[in-house]
């Protein structure tokens, strides 16, 4: 029972963060339909910066992260004005290429500066495990959690009351009716890529210090796509529940099923159970697929 | 205050639509521009707002006039600001948002936020049924409920010009009536220009100062209200015959013919 306690939590904290970056991958997704496939690379960068920045530099922890979501925010805009802008005539099919190009620039980017190895960051929480009854907790497992659902809130209610998170909506609904309403959709959209690459570089950062920072981190890019397509593609709220159901699965896998096939599963079991679901509902658990009247 | 001059347009590079097309909107007044479908009335709607980039279309000759000020080559948010609202064809209400949060999404340009809320309410007394919708998502509402509230997110912008794109399109006869007295009303009472298009001539004939019908990109006809009622061409052609039904079917048609294509 401990044993499954353990894991449980170890998954919801995961799938949390999980739940976090495919936030950002939802949100482009709604504004333009574009999969956004360097997502992942946005993650690696993240973590990579601030580990970074808090090796070279004396700065206490909340203040490298900040520096690192500023250095986010001007990734977001150039990549939204780089890439994205000039191709906003194209097809969706060509900007979704265009993105899997900048996933092999940034990870060569990466590649260059940071090599391959994985590093681990700088303790920030104390390593003393807090004890809640008989569940064990580490310290960076509670932070890490109280940081997203602290973020989760906070996204809820600019989407909800703020000018832009509503402008946000506006676009994603539908495009050219936000135009008619003064909407800039370029600045929508510019905003929308800092977004993601904030929340991405915030997962990117929390996974680092709970697994430490490595290329590998980048396959968090491919494990958010089951989330997503868990949750519906342009459901918000479902990528968050897709979020913590992957987290959850993956770890139950990897604690009882790894031990017994010799490992592997963990890695596998999102992408069965997205094929599932895919049969079962074609547009996610939480998807709209064009219900509403008109 | 709004001058268009023999405006060309095209979509695509090479379908013509706009063949030197002119109106004005003198400050106050209502104006119908009437016309058959297909005739280019949408067209020279989007022309003013800026929103025939969004279709792959532009201005290829000619100007659009603002209060002495020229629009052409101007983004669809700096017309906005500068006091023209483009109420759609087809109302293109944001399904997903609640009918409060498209109110305050017609909002967007303005920098009193702090009145917002009152004119939500002012909103509400032209439309007394948003007020009982107002957290339902648009997507929900009756074509007419949306078309009430396509207006009333064009009027919180404030604007100086409205222009409606058939308002009555899809929507039930006795509720037609209703908006288009909403639409007067908030003529007399905000001093809003209104530009309105429509297929239902009669209906838009009964609130307007002045109309014009186009056919085929340009004006064929113009003048005031009374007159054209009179008009014999007119009385066959744009009143009279146009039952709700036909309107349907020829919307209906053309649209196929287009695919066709
Ligand atoms: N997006 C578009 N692309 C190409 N042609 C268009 C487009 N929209 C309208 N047209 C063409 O322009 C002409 C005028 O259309 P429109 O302005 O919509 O007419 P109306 O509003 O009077 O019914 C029509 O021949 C129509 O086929
Ligand atoms: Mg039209």
């Amino acid at each position: 029972m401990d044993f499954f306690l353990q894991i449980l939590v170890t998954g919801i904290v995961v799938g949390s963060i999980y739940g976090l970056v495919a936030l950002g991958f939802v949100l482009i997704y709604r504004s333009s339909d574009v999969l956004n496939l360097a997502n992942g690379e946005f993650v690696l960068i993240g973590g990579y910066v601030c580990l970074t920045i808090m090796t070279a530099s004396n700065l206490p922890f909340i203040v490298a992260l900040l520096i690192t979501l500023v250095i986010s925010v001007l990734l977001g805009f150039s990549v939204e004005r780089l890439v994205i802008r000039p191709l906003k005539n194209a097809p969706v099919i060509s900007i979704i290429m265009a993105t899997i190009g900048l996933a092999s620039l940034l990870g060569g980017l990466v590649h260059m500066v940071w090599g391959h190895r994985t590093r681990t960051f700088p303790q920030v929480f104390p390593s003393e495990p807090i004890h809640f009854g008989g569940l064990i907790i580490t310290p960076v497992y509670l932070w890490s959690f109280i940081t997203v659902l602290v973020l989760l809130v906070t996204f809820t209610l600019f989407f909800k009351f703020s000018k832009m998170g509503i402008a946000m909506r506006a676009v994603a609904d539908d495009a050219k009716a936000a135009m008619s309403m003064g909407i800039s959709v370029k600045n929508v959209l510019a905003v929308t890529w800092a977004i993601a690459a904030v929340v991405a570089a915030i997962g990117g950062t929390l996974l680092g210090m709970i697994n430490g920072v490595g290329p590998i981190m980048a396959t968090i890019g491919l494990t958010v796509l089951p989330v997503v397509i868990l949750g519906g593609l342009d459901s918000i709220g479902g990528a968050i529940i897709g979020g913590f159901l992957i987290g959850i699965i993956q770890n139950l896998a990897g604690g009882y099923l790894d031990p017994m096939v010799g490992g592997g599963l963990k890695e596998v079991v999102p992408f069965i159970i997205v094929l599932l679901i895919l049969l079962l509902k074609p547009y996610g658990l939480f998807g709209k697929g064009g219900a509403e009247r008109v | 205050m709004l001058k268009v001059n023999n405006v060309e347009a095209v979509y695509s590079k090479m379908i013509l639509a706009l063949r030197g097309m002119s109106l004005e909107v003198p400050k106050g007044k209502i104006i119908a521009l009437l016309g058959s479908n297909g005739a280019g009335k949408s067209t020279t709607l989007q022309s003013i707002s800026g929103l025939l980039s969004s279709d792959g279309g532009q201005i290829t000759d000619g100007t659009v006039e603002f209060e002495g000020e020229t629009l052409n080559g101007k983004s669809p948010d700096a017309i906005v600001k500068s006091g023209i609202f483009h109420c759609m064809e087809g109302r293109h209400v944001f399904p997903h948002l609640t009918v409060e949060e498209n109110l305050t999404a017609g909002a967007y340009t303005r920098k009193d936020r702090r009145n917002i809320q009152k004119d939500i309410d002012k909103i509400y007394g032209y439309f007394p049924k948003l007020r009982d919708l107002k957290k339902r998502p648009a997507g929900l509402l009756s074509g007419g409920e949306q078309q009430m509230l396509a207006i009333g997110r064009g009027l919180m912008a404030k604007p100086k010009l409205l222009l409606l794109d058939e308002p009555s399109l899809g929507i039930a006869p006795l509720l037609v009536e209703e908006i288009f007295e909403n639409i007067k009303q908030i003529n007399e009472e905000e001093g809003t220009s209104i530009l309105v298009v429509e297929q239902n001539a009669n209906v838009a004939l009964k609130i307007a100062d002045y109309g014009y019908i186009m056919e085929n990109g340009r004006v064929v006809m113009q003048g005031e209200v009374d007159r054209l009622l009179e008009d014999d061409e007119v009385q066959n052609h744009y009143l009279g015959i146009g039952t709700e039904e036909d309107q349907k079917e020829v919307v209906y048609k053309s649209k196929q013919e287009r695919m066709v294509w």
